[in-house]
C-alpha cells in the first residue's frame, strides 16, 4: 500500500512495529468524510484496523473571526460569534455580551438575565440533542437522529418566535436584550419541558441498556481526570472523567445562582460516561428552564448603555459554560469603539486536542465514536 | 406442470423482475425506515413515492460511467458483475412455491444455493481491491473475514435442518415439513435463530454492515463505485437478501405451505390471499380520490385494478368447489405464502437495521467465533442426538427435541458468560498495550 507523500515522517515506525510486519496504512479521514462532523481531517496511521498514531489537520473552516473583531465595533461583532459554534449560537452570544458588559462595567437587568438563562439552557438542550443524534448515527443507530431533530425543532421554533432566527440567532444585545419576551414564551417553554421529559426517556430506552451500544461505548476513548486537566479539556468530557467543574456553579453568570440543579459527573471517563453525563445535563437544563419561567422578574430588559460603546482602556476575560465546555472571551480595549484584540477560547478546539490520546490503540470504528463523543463543531475549532 | 417453458419463464423472471423487485424492496425499506423515524419517506415520484425505484434506476443508468485512473480496470468492471451473477444464479435453485423454480430436479438443492451465493463475497473483495482505495480495501477485508465466519455458522445452522429433513432437495424438504406436521423452526429453534443472525451478517445488513459502514469507511468496498456499477452491488445485496430469506423460509418456516396445512377446520386460511389483495385494492380506491393530482389518482386506480385482478385470479383458483382456475391453486397459493414469509423475514432485517447500533469488528468476530459457531455446532450434535433418541429408542420426537434444545440453550448461556469474561479481559489487554498508548506524539 502506498503511503501518501506528505505523511512520511522522519521517525516513522519501522516495519517490525506492526502486527504482521507489513507497512502501516495511512488513511485520511476527512475533510470530506461522513463522520468527522464537518471539515476535520484526521490522518490515521493504522496497523490493520488498529490506530497507532494520528494527526488532526484543522483550518478548513478558518474565517479569521478574531481578526474580524478588530475591524468591527463591539455591537457589530456580536453576530459573528454566532457563527463559531453554529449549533449553540445563543451560548456564544451570551458569553460575548457578558464579556463586553464586564468591560463596560454594566450589568444586564434581572429580567434580561433570566430570559438569557432560559434561552441558553434551551440551546444547551438543542446542542446536546444534535450531539446525541449524530453520535448515535456514527455508531450505526440511524433512528435516534430523527427523534432528536424533532425535539430540537421545538427549541428552534421558540428561538424563531423570540428573535426571528433559528440557527444564528443573535438573540442578545450588549447590556441586555433587544426584544421583549413574546407573550407565550413561558407557555411554549413549559410545554416543551413537559414533553421533553418523556421524550428523553425514550431516547435513553433506545440506547442506554442496548448491549451493542454499551459494547461500542464502554471503555472506548478513556480519558482520566489528570489528562483532562493537563489538556485543558472542559465541559461534559471533563465531567465524565469525574471532575465536578461547571462554571454555572463555580463562577455563576446570568441568573444561574438562583436555580437549583445538579452537575452530573461520570466515573470512568469513557464514551458511555460522556453519553450518560450529557443525557443527565439535558434533564438538568430542563429543570433550570422550568424554574426560570416560573418567575421571570418584571422590569427593563436593557441596561443603560450608549448607542456607541466606548469601553475604558483595559482588558477582560469572561468565560461561560457553553454546551461543549468552557467558552472564554478575552477582550483588550484601547478605549476606541473597536476592540483592540479579541481572543476566544473555544471548547471544541481545546477538547479536540485529546483526540490523539483517546484513539490510540482503538480500531478505526472507534475513531468515529470518539470524534462524536468529543462533540466538536468545526466552525468553532477553526474560527 | 413439468414443462421446459415454465423453467425458462422463471429464469427470465429472475433476470428481468428481480432488479425491479429489489428496487421496490429499497422503496419499502425507505418507507419502513421513515415510519420508524417519524417522517414520510419518498413522496414525490408517483403517489406515495411508488415510482421512486423507477426514477432511481433511470438516474443510476444515465450517470457517467467512472473508473478511477489507478483502479485495476478489468477487475473493477468484473467484480460487481460477479457479485450480481452469484446472487441471481443461486436464486435459480430456490423454489418460490411449488411451481416457480428454475432448476427443478437438482438433488443438492439448498447446497447449490449456499455454495453459489458464497461466491458473492469474491465480487466484494475484488471490487474493494481493484478500487485501489484505502477505505475500499479495509471494507473488502472486513467483508472477507465476516463472510467466512458467518458462512460457517449459517452452514452449521442449515445442517441441523438438513438432518431433520434427511434431504437437500428443496421440494422434499418442504414436503417433509408437511408430512411431519411441523415447521422445522419449532423442532430446531436454535438452528433457526443462528441461521437468522448469520444470514443478516452474510448479507452485510445492519447491525453487521461493517463492510460498508458509511460512518466509518465512507461506503466501504463501494466507495469508488458509482452509477450502474454501484447499482449492481446494491442489486446483489438485495438479491442476496431474497436468497437467504428464501432459504430460511424453505428450511425452517415451511416453505410454501399454508400455516397448518393439514388442519381442515383452518381451511378458511386459504381465503386470506384473496381478501388481503382485495383489501389493498379497496384501500387504493379509497386513497385515489384523495390524491392531489389527476395523474396520481389514475395511477392509484390502476394499482387498485391490478390488485382486484390478482385477487380475482386467486379467488377463482381457490380450492373450494369447482372453480375455473382451480388447476392453478397449488402454484399461486404456494407462491403467496412463500412470498409472505419471505417478506416477513426481510421486514425483520429492516426492523433490526433501524433499531440497533452497529457492531465493532472485533465484537462481530467474537460473536461469530465464540458464540455462534460453537452454538451452531452444539445444536447440530443435539439435533442428531434427538433424532437418534426418537428413531432408536422410540422417544416422542417433540420431547426429544425439547430436551436437546434445552441442552443447547444451557450451552448458549455458558458461552455467553464465558464470552463476557473474555471480552472484558481482551479489551483491558488492548488498552494496556503500553507501546501504543505511551508514545503519544508519533504522528
Amino acid at each position: 500500500m502506498k503511503i501518501l507523500a506528505d505523511t512520511v515522517h522522519e521517525n516513522a515506525p519501522q516495519k517490525t512495529d506492526t502486527l504482521f510486519g507489513s507497512d502501516e496504512l495511512v488513511i485520511n479521514m476527512g475533510p470530506q468524510h461522513p463522520a468527522t462532523h464537518g471539515v476535520l481531517r484526521v490522518k490515521l496511521k493504522l496497523d490493520g484496523e488498529r490506530v497507532v498514531g494520528s494527526e488532526c489537520v484543522i483550518g478548513y473552516l478558518h474565517r479569521g473571526v478574531e481578526k474580524i473583531a478588530e475591524n468591527r465595533t463591539y455591537q457589530q461583532f456580536a453576530p459573528y460569534v454566532d457563527r463559531m459554534d453554529y449549533v449553540s449560537a445563543v451560548s456564544n452570544g451570551l458569553g460575548y455580551c457578558e464579556a463586553v458588559e464586564k468591560l463596560l462595567v454594566v450589568e444586564a437587568p434581572p429580567r434580561a438575565r433570566v430570559i438569557r438563562t432560559v434561552l441558553t439552557e434551551l440551546q444547551r438542550i438543542a446542542s446536546h440533542l444534535l450531539w446525541l443524534g449524530t453520535h448515535a448515527l456514527d455508531i450505526g443507530a440511524l433512528t435516534p437522529l430523527f427523534y432528536c431533530m424533532r425535539e430540537r425543532e421545538e427549541v428552534l421554533k421558540i428561538f424563531e418566535k423570540y428573535c426571528g432566527a433559528r440557527l444564528t440567532t443573535h438573540a442578545f444585545r450588549i447590556g441586555g436584550l433587544q426584544y421583549e419576551a413574546y407573550d407565550t414564551l413561558e407557555k411554549d417553554v413549559e410545554r416543551f419541558c413537559k414533553n421533553f421529559e418523556g421524550r428523553i426517556q425514550e431516547y435513553s430506552d433506545l440506547l442506554t441498556g442496548n448491549s451493542i451500544w454499551i459494547g461500542r461505548t464502554r471503555n472506548v476513548g478513556l480519558l482520566n481526570s489528570a489528562d483532562c486537566i493537563a489538556l485543558g479539556v472542559s465541559g461534559p468530557v471533563l465531567r465524565a472523567s469525574g471532575v465536578k467543574w461547571d462554571l454555572r456553579k463555580a463562577m455563576p453568570y446570568a441568573a444561574y445562582d438562583q436555580y437549583k440543579f445538579e452537575i452530573p459527573v461520570g466515573t470512568r471517563g469513557d464514551t458511555y460516561d460522556r453519553y450518560m453525563v450529557r443525557l443527565e445535563e439535558m434533564r438538568q437544563s430542563r429543570l433550570i428552564c422550568l424554574q426560570a419561567i416560573e418567575n421571570i422578574p418584571a422590569g427593563p430588559i436593557m441596561a443603560r448603555v450608549g448607542k456607541v460603546l466606548k469601553p475604558p482602556v483595559g482588558e477582560v476575560y469572561h468565560a461561560i459554560e457553553a454546551p461543549k465546555g468552557i467558552l472564554g472571551y478575552y477582550i483588550v480595549s484601547d478605549g476606541s469603539i473597536q476592540p483592540y484584540r479579541v481572543r476566544i477560547r473555544p471548547p471544541s478546539f481545546i477538547n479536540l486536542q485529546a483526540l490523539d490520546k483517546m484513539i490510540r490503540g482503538h480500531l478505526v470504528t472507534d475513531v468515529v465514536a470518539i470524534i462524536g463523543t468529543l462533540d466538536i463543531v468545526l466552525g468553532e475549532v477553526d474560527r | 406442470m413439468q414443462t421446459w417453458w415454465v423453467e425458462l419463464l422463471c429464469a427470465l423472471l429472475i433476470v428481468l423482475v428481480v432488479p425491479l423487485i429489489a428496487g421496490y424492496i429499497v422503496l419499502v425499506e425507505r418507507k419502513v425506515m421513515a415510519d420508524m423515524q417519524a417522517r414520510l419517506g419518498p413522496m414525490r415520484v408517483g403517489p406515495h413515492g411508488l415510482l421512486q425505484p423507477v426514477a432511481d434506476a433511470l438516474k443510476l443508468l444515465i450517470k457517467e460511467d467512472l473508473i478511477p485512473n489507478n483502479a485495476d480496470q478489468f477487475i473493477f468492471w468484473f467484480a460487481p458483475v460477479l457479485s450480481v451473477t452469484a446472487a441471481l444464479t443461486s436464486m435459480g435453485a430456490v423454489a418460490f412455491g411449488p411451481w416457480f423454480q428454475v432448476a427443478r430436479d437438482i438433488n443438492i438443492g439448498l447446497l447449490f444455493v449456499v455454495g453459489v451465493s458464497a461466491l458473492g463475497p469474491f465480487g466484494i473483495v475484488l471490487g474493494g481491491w481493484a478500487s485501489n482505495n484505502h477505505y475500499s480495501i479495509i471494507g473488502a477485508l472486513r467483508s472477507t473475514a465476516q463472510l467466512i465466519s458467518y458462512e460457517t455458522t449459517a452452514g452449521f445452522a442449515l445442517v441441523s435442518g438438513f438432518l431433520l429433513a434427511g434431504t437437500l432437495n428443496v421440494r422434499a424438504i418442504v414436503e417433509h415439513q408437511r408430512t411431519e406436521n411441523a415447521w422445522y423452526v419449532f423442532l430446531a429453534p436454535i438452528g433457526f435463530f443462528t441461521y437468522l443472525i448469520a444470514s443478516i451478517a452474510e448479507t452485510n445488513r445492519a447491525p453487521f454492515d461493517l463492510p460498508e459502514a458509511e460512518s466509518e469507511l465512507v461506503a466501504g468496498y463501494m466507495t469508488e463505485y458509482s452509477g450502474f456499477r454501484w447499482s449492481l452491488y446494491v442489486l446483489a445485496e438485495y438479491a442476496n437478501m431474497i436468497v437467504v430469506a428464501s432459504v430460511g423460509t424453505t428450511l425452517f418456516l415451511g416453505g410454501w405451505l399454508r400455516p397448518f396445512p393439514n388442519v381442515h377446520w383452518l381451511g378458511w386460511l386459504d381465503a386470506v390471499p384473496t381478501l388481503l389483495l382485495a383489501a389493498v385494492g379497496a384501500y387504493c380506491v379509497f386513497r385515489a380520490g384523495k390524491q392531489p393530482a389527476r395523474v396520481q389518482s389514475l395511477f392509484m386506480s390502476a394499482v387498485a385494478l391490478a390488485c382486484f385482478v390478482v385477487a380475482a385470479i386467486f379467488g377463482l383458483s381457490a380450492p373450494f368447489g369447482h372453480l375455473p382456475l382451480q388447476f392453478m391453486h397449488d402454484g399461486l397459493y404456494g407462491a403467496f405464502w412463500f412470498l409472505l414469509k419471505v417478506s416477513v423475514y426481510i421486514y425483520l432485517f429492516m426492523w433490526l437495521r433501524f433499531t440497533l447500533p452497529r457492531f465493532r469488528f472485533d465484537q462481530l468476530m467474537r460473536l461469530g467465533w465464540h458464540i455462534l459457531i460453537p452454538l451452531a455446532f452444539i445444536n447440530v450434535v443435539d439435533v442428531a442426538v434427538a433424532l437418534a433418541l426418537s428413531s432408536e429408542f422410540g422417544l416422542n420426537r417433540w420431547l426429544a427435541m425439547a430436551v436437546t434444545t434445552a441442552a443447547t440453550l444451557g450451552a448458549a448461556m455458558l458461552l455467553l458468560r464465558w464470552n463476557d469474561k473474555y471480552s472484558a479481559a481482551a479489551s483491558a489487554a488492548l488498552l494496556a498495550d503500553s507501546s501504543i498508548v505511551e508514545d503519544s506524539h508519533a504522528g
